[in-house]
């Protein structure tokens, strides 16, 4: 079959796939420490999602008043539901003080105090002192800190010779018969070519895939296709059942409203007029973290207290905050609301609903992005030259659930951390070992096949029919009846993948290919999803089971792993949670009920 | 599909999902029967940077040039119908 296509070959010490802030910040690490790297990405560097990232990214300074390290992990601990492991939290929460300065020094320009300190605003879940007061945590360079990152740290892998190659897809990674991975094949979309990157290491940095569900903030390009990549690998996924809903996605359009809007003061109210996060989190109120606040939205709605002629959302109210506050600290949002929503947020407030917007689970890793699964009883077995960075990465940082602004982080110091453990693992320009040829054969002729498939379904069919079976079975409440009629309706999909059709044979801008071969990526994440949330029978951050509506700690106090079998089986297994620190600076956390 | 539709069906792959929505939308609505002048405009528009380009979503800046002007206009109008999400 590959003689059928003229392969392209490259070799690399390290190829990163992704370009959003987890893979610029790996790319640019790595070349800065000499290391021969190639970065692939289906879109320009600053069209990756993380452009979308308007919030910030947090970081105990202690600029605005007191603040430790160990309070941030504390609530990032607590924010998971105690699924995260605490020797990566701590890791996270302790390298967040100099990545942050580390990015101001590249040239990231973020916000000011008068002092001329780096200004931070509250976010939800974020407090001081062990969940006593509300800590003022996060840095943002106004409503554009996500295109400041990428920006910046472009200019730097530039800036140290990384190469890019842009507009490539990714199709598969190259695995050799001892299980170790050996680089990746990818579509130059441009002009048709097919490539075969070798690399010591391949570093997955490929974001999340919001798009397996019908209304998600994130944009079209996360389509989970690292993730898609791995699970054809034969490898595991982890925690997939964990899915957050953002609580301020625009009614109708699912743009997002960013929760920076509660963190400078706004709050939420019913058809009452009622400020009802007062009832579900006395002390948090609307700064309660996302799955909290989403849940309590959910329930608002469900007992007729929902507004709108259909009493089916929610207000976000930001008028009493004044236009001058509003235009300063929030400067993207009036226009946001008065476009996407048509309301004026100085005036009225903005109708808002819980929707798709974050993956905490992914491929697992370690805290340096080595990627791990269990073999042969240990549970911490690492798949070598495989690294997984970012939100396709489940390291797990964020356990059950994430707050708000430790995603800026975590792709920072997770990809500076790729980087530093691939300057300690790889001699730079050392020779590659023999190419695995069956694995690249492969490859090409998934490709091959799907470049040709004559099916009767069309791709976006399949893909509409997905997206809302996932709406409406895997949503921010779940049960075990409603999962198992969402399943029959995804192996109804899956297999009807099988007969998919692609309408254009070409090779080169053959967007209809692509989107089929993205497709292929989502239904995988969306079949291990369910399955994964199906076999949990607790309710745990993001995971909300009406039928399991408590904790079990005892039972499921464990990473899902699961694998997808070629018919749309799904095999489950376990891995331990990390219930240790990282060092004896800070003690580990121990369980206890979560209550904002 | 010709190879330059496709080209411009990803280039409207943005990092936003509101710009996904407005550049898609021009192209599948209003692309077809647009003037030469106002379809080489829309192919410069989806060069600029997401941030540039929301900005002129917003109407917080307007392109100076006339042509392209147009079209960002026409975006605009596709927000208050649009309900794909």
């Amino acid at each position: 079959m590959s003689n059928a296509y003229k392969l392209i070959h490259h070799n690399y010490d390290v190829v990163v796939v992704g370009a959003g802030g987890a893979g610029l910040r790996a790319t640019f690490g790595m070349a800065q420490k000499g290391l021969k790297t190639a970065c692939l990405t289906k879109v320009f560097p600053t069209r990756s999602h993380t452009v979308a990232a308007q919030g910030g990214m947090s970081a105990a300074l202690a600029n605005m008043g007191q603040d430790l390290w160990q309070w941030h992990m504390y609530d990032t601990v607590k924010g998971s539901d105690w699924l995260g492991d605490q020797d990566a939290i701590e890791y996270m929460c302790r390298e967040a003080v100099p990545a942050v300065i580390e990015l101001e020094h590249y040239g990231v320009p973020f916000s000011r105090t008068e002092e001329g300190k780096i200004y931070q605003r509250p976010f939800g879940g974020m407090t001081t002192n062990y969940g006593e007061g509300i800590a003022q945590r996060t840095c943002a360079a106004a409503d554009r800190t996500g295109h400041a990152i990428l920006h910046t740290l472009y200019q730097q892998a530039l800036k140290h010779s990384a190469e890019f190659f842009i507009e490539y897809f990714a199709l598969d990674l190259i695995m050799d018969d001892s299980g170790a991975c050996r680089g990746v094949v990818a579509w130059d979309l441009s002009d048709g070519s097919l490539h075969v990157f070798r690399a010591h290491q391949t570093v997955l940095a490929t974001g999340g895939y919001g798009r397996a569900y019908f209304s998600a903030t994130s944009a079209h390009t996360c389509t989970g296709d690292g993730n898609g990549m791995v699970l054809r690998a034969g490898l595991p996924l982890q925690d997939m059942e964990f899915t957050q809903f953002h609580p301020t996605g625009i009614y109708g359009s699912g743009c997002l409203m960013t929760e920076g809007c509660r963190g400078e003061g706004g709050y939420l109210t019913n058809s009452n007029g009622e400020r009802f996060m007062e009832r579900y989190a006395p002390n948090a109120k609307d700064l309660a973290s996302r799955d909290v606040v989403s849940r309590s939205m959910t329930i608002e709605i469900r007992e007729g207290r929902g507004v709108g002629e259909h009493k089916d959302h929610i207000y976000l109210h930001l008028e009493h905050l004044g236009a001058n506050v509003i235009n300063e600290r929030l400067p993207g949002i009036a226009e946001t609301a008065q476009i996407f929503a048509g309301v004026d947020v100085t005036k009225e407030p903005a109708p808002v609903l819980p929707t798709v917007h974050y993956n905490m689970g992914g491929i697992p890793t370690n805290y340096h992005g080595e990627v791990v699964i269990l073999k042969d009883g240990n549970p911490d077995t690492i798949i070598p030259g495989l690294m997984a960075i970012g939100e396709a990465a489940c390291v797990s940082v964020h356990g059950a659930n994430r707050l708000g602004s430790n995603s800026l982080l975590d792709i920072v110091v997770f990809g500076r951390a790729a980087a530093i453990r691939c300057a300690e693992l790889i001699k730079p320009g050392s020779a590659h070992g023999p190419l695995p040829q069956a694995s690249v054969d492969k490859v090409v002729e998934r490709f091959d096949g799907l470049r040709h498939a004559k099916g009767e379904n069309p791709t976006a069919s399949l893909r509409m029919r997905m997206q809302r079976t996932m709406q409406n079975h895997a949503a921010v409440f779940r049960t075990g009846e409603s999962m198992a009629e969402g399943i029959k309706l995804l192996e109804e999909v899956y297999a009807g993948f099988d007969h998919v059709g692609v309408s254009d044979r070409g090779m080169v801008w053959n967007s209809d290919l692509v989107e089929t071969l993205e497709l292929d990526n989502l239904l995988g994440c969306a079949m291990v999803s369910i399955k994964s949330a199906i076999n949990r029978p607790e309710s745990r951050g993001a995971h909300a089971r009406e039928d399991y509506p408590d904790r079990d700690d005892d039972g499921w106090m464990k990473h899902t792993l699961a694998w997808l079998e070629p018919k749309g089986e799904v095999k489950i297994d376990y891995r331990p949670v990390h219930t240790y620190t990282l060092t004896d600076e800070v003690e580990y956390i121990p369980p206890k009920k979560r209550t904002y | 599909m010709t190879e330059q539709m496709g080209k411009l069906r990803w280039r409207c792959r943005r990092g936003m999902k509101e710009l996904d929505l407005l550049t898609l939308g021009y192209l599948e609505r209003h692309y077809p029967a647009a003037t030469p002048d106002e379809q080489r405009a829309f192919a410069d528009l989806l060069e600029l940077q997401d941030p540039v380009l929301m900005g002129y979503m917003v109407g917080r800046e307007t392109p100076a040039e006339a042509t392209a002007a147009r079209v960002v206009k026409a975006m605009r109008t596709l927000l208050s119908s649009s309900d794909d999400a």
